[in-house]
């Protein structure tokens, strides 16, 4: 079985996983205050967060890439700034095409929370207040587990936009094996070695699996959700 | 004691109203539009105001959030918690009396339902519960009942009026329907654009002729209390009120129970001499204290009845063909069968 795919292969998917696992993790919490700030809130600027959110979604994934490279290079000045404060490197590191999968996967994954909390009736937020709860525990009680369905949509749409971006992370971090070359970036070099052909498509065979799974999955627990909630 | 006073202005519409509520229900009686829900959202802290002075016991608490008010609200629309079942709805607010909450609305087979396996009445009643559950210090009905049907509302109703009965805070009561105030209220602040344009105890407020016009001419009609004598092998049931002996259709209450009579004035008619060979039964001896011509054909007359007080409504043609005056001694007649049994409680 370990030797359908070669030691490289195993290695790019592995990070592939790691990546879009982090990726997602990490821009989950920001992906849903930036969902709830654009669902809910009226404020200056909630036009321009709008914009912001969404620009890497229509960007060319290269210009993406290169803003990355020169915001969060060694040199650039949020590269240093993170690397000072916390020690966390993103130039050439996994990090970095960690950094690139969520930037690029967070306007799905916010548009997916957003629409999933548009969809709650905010008058039993109202209600839960009137029966003493505090804002943070409405929040906890009421507007998560009511946007559940959407949140794991995003974070699903989020892991499948992780374990498939190439411009932005090839650009950003390049294609180093073993640190930055994921299971795309992994099938596009396979594909310039002569005979490398068989071993890219059943790479891509893999990450067919590996959506298709992640999607089932999801329905799953959307549809227990909903379920339950209809019984 | 709850003192309430709030203003704010809206697009084309001004809200601006004063009023007191003691212990009890006080009933925020007004057409739709007229901004009874925006004065107890505001009461609970949900709408923002220009101005708001919201007072318990003397206890200030207009600058707390909602969540520190401890007001019970039940909203129109029910709004329970659609991820939780009704046990747990029930308890999102405290667990208050909860064996006894439950037992008394009725709700101990629907605790491990959901909320979207409710009927309205039983959606209502959970959500009356949970307010009740929270034990809080004032509690706001907001039309609970007007999102239900017929037989729904009458489910309702009985619990209400239990609740009515058993509580001892101030109880405000978002209402258009006459009939569902006269039954629940002991008071009545009548809203009119915005503004309180009529409150005070329903009796009084309810016989008042200047009352009508806000009222609604359907809608108006004195309440009279009085004490329930029996009931006769005819059917009928006779209550003593302070107007006098009044028949009434069916069985209510028991011997010497309490009872509330509704009579709408637009089933009042007047006569100068005691009536005989007649089929309504009731027939009180009253003297005419106020005549109030509206813009139309009517004429609201209100009548004084021993130490109770009615209204009737009728023509300006009949007013001046029996040259009715202040003063004038007059009899009133009541069809048994125009008195509803909504009507009596």
């Amino acid at each position: 079985m370990t030797d359908w795919l070669g030691p490289a292969e195993w290695t790019a998917l592995w990070l592939s996983l790691k990546v879009a696992f982090w990726a997602t993790l990490v821009s989950l919490p920001f992906g849903f205050a930036a969902a709830y700030a654009l669902a809910r809130g009226n404020f200056y600027g909630r036009q321009t967060l709008n914009v912001l959110v969404h620009l890497p979604l229509v960007m060319p994934p290269v210009v993406t890439g290169y803003l990355l490279l020169l915001g969060f290079g060694r040199s650039g000045p949020l590269g240093e700034l993170f690397e000072n404060l916390f020690g966390l490197i993103f130039a050439f590191r996994w990090t970095g095409a960690a950094l690139a999968a969520a930037i690029m996967g967070f306007p799905l994954m916010v548009r997916a929370i957003r629409l999933s909390l548009e969809a709650i009736d905010t008058g039993v937020e109202e209600a839960a207040a009137t029966l003493g709860a505090s804002n943070w525990r409405i929040l906890r009680t009421i507007t998560l587990p009511l946007a559940w369905p959407g949140i794991l949509a995003g974070a699903i749409l989020g892991v499948a936009k992780g374990m498939g971006e190439f411009g932005a992370t090839i650009t950003f971090v390049s294609n180093i094996p073993g640190q930055t070359q994921t299971l795309a970036l992994s099938i596009d070099t396979l594909l310039e070695i002569p005979g490398g052909e068989p071993l890219a498509l059943r790479l891509a065979l893999v990450s067919i699996a590996i959506a298709a799974v992640a999607l089932i999955v999801s329905e799953v627990l959307a549809q227990r959700v909903t379920k339950r909630r209809a019984s | 004691m709850l003192k309430v006073s709030v203003a704010k202005s809206f697009e084309g519409f001004a809200l601006d109203a004063t009023f007191e509520a003691p212990a009890g229900v006080t009933a925020i009686f007004g057409p739709s539009g007229s901004g009874k829900t925006s004065i107890i959202r505001a009461v609970a802290g949900l709408l923002g105001c220009d101005r708001a002075r919201i007072s318990l016991d003397g206890v200030e608490l207009s600058e707390l959030p909602p969540h520190k008010r401890n007001m019970g609200y039940v909203f129109q629309d029910a709004r329970l918690f659609p991820h939780m079942t009704v046990l747990k709805n029930l308890r999102y607010g405290g667990m208050h009396d909860e064996e006894a909450v439950i037992a008394v609305l009725g709700l101990s087979a629907l605790l491990e339902r959901y909320p979207s396996s409710l009927s309205g009445g039983e959606k209502q009643r959970v959500a009356l519960g949970r307010a009740l559950m929270s034990a809080p210090k004032v509690l706001l009905l907001d039309e609970p009942l007007s999102a239900l049907d017929g037989p729904r509302k009458a489910e309702v109703l009985p619990y209400l009026e239990a609740l009515r009965d058993q509580t001892s805070i101030p109880i405000l009561y978002v209402s258009h329907d006459m009939g569902e105030v006269a039954r629940m209220a002991s008071r009545i602040v009548v809203i009119d654009q915005g503004q309180v344009a009529l409150a005070g105890e329903v009796q009084d407020v309810l016989a008042d002729p200047a009352a009508v016009p806000f009222v609604g001419l359907n809608a108006a009609g004195a309440v009279l209390t009085g004490r329930v004598v029996g009931l006769a092998d005819d059917g009928l049931t006779k209550i003593e009120t302070g107007a006098g002996a009044l028949w009434v259709p069916g069985a209510v209450g028991r011997a010497g129970s309490h009872a509330r009579v509704r009579i709408p004035a637009q089933d009042v008619i007047l006569s100068r001499s005691a009536p005989k060979d007649m089929s309504a039964l009731n027939v009180l001896s009253v003297t005419i204290s106020a005549l109030e011509h509206g813009k139309g054909p009517g004429v609201a007359v209100a009548l004084q009845a021993g130490d109770a007080r009615l209204l009737a409504r009728i023509t300006k043609r009949s007013c001046e063909a029996m040259k009715l005056k202040n003063g004038d001694q007059v009899f009133a007649i009541l069809k048994a069968t125009a008195i509803a049994p909504s009507d009596i409680s």
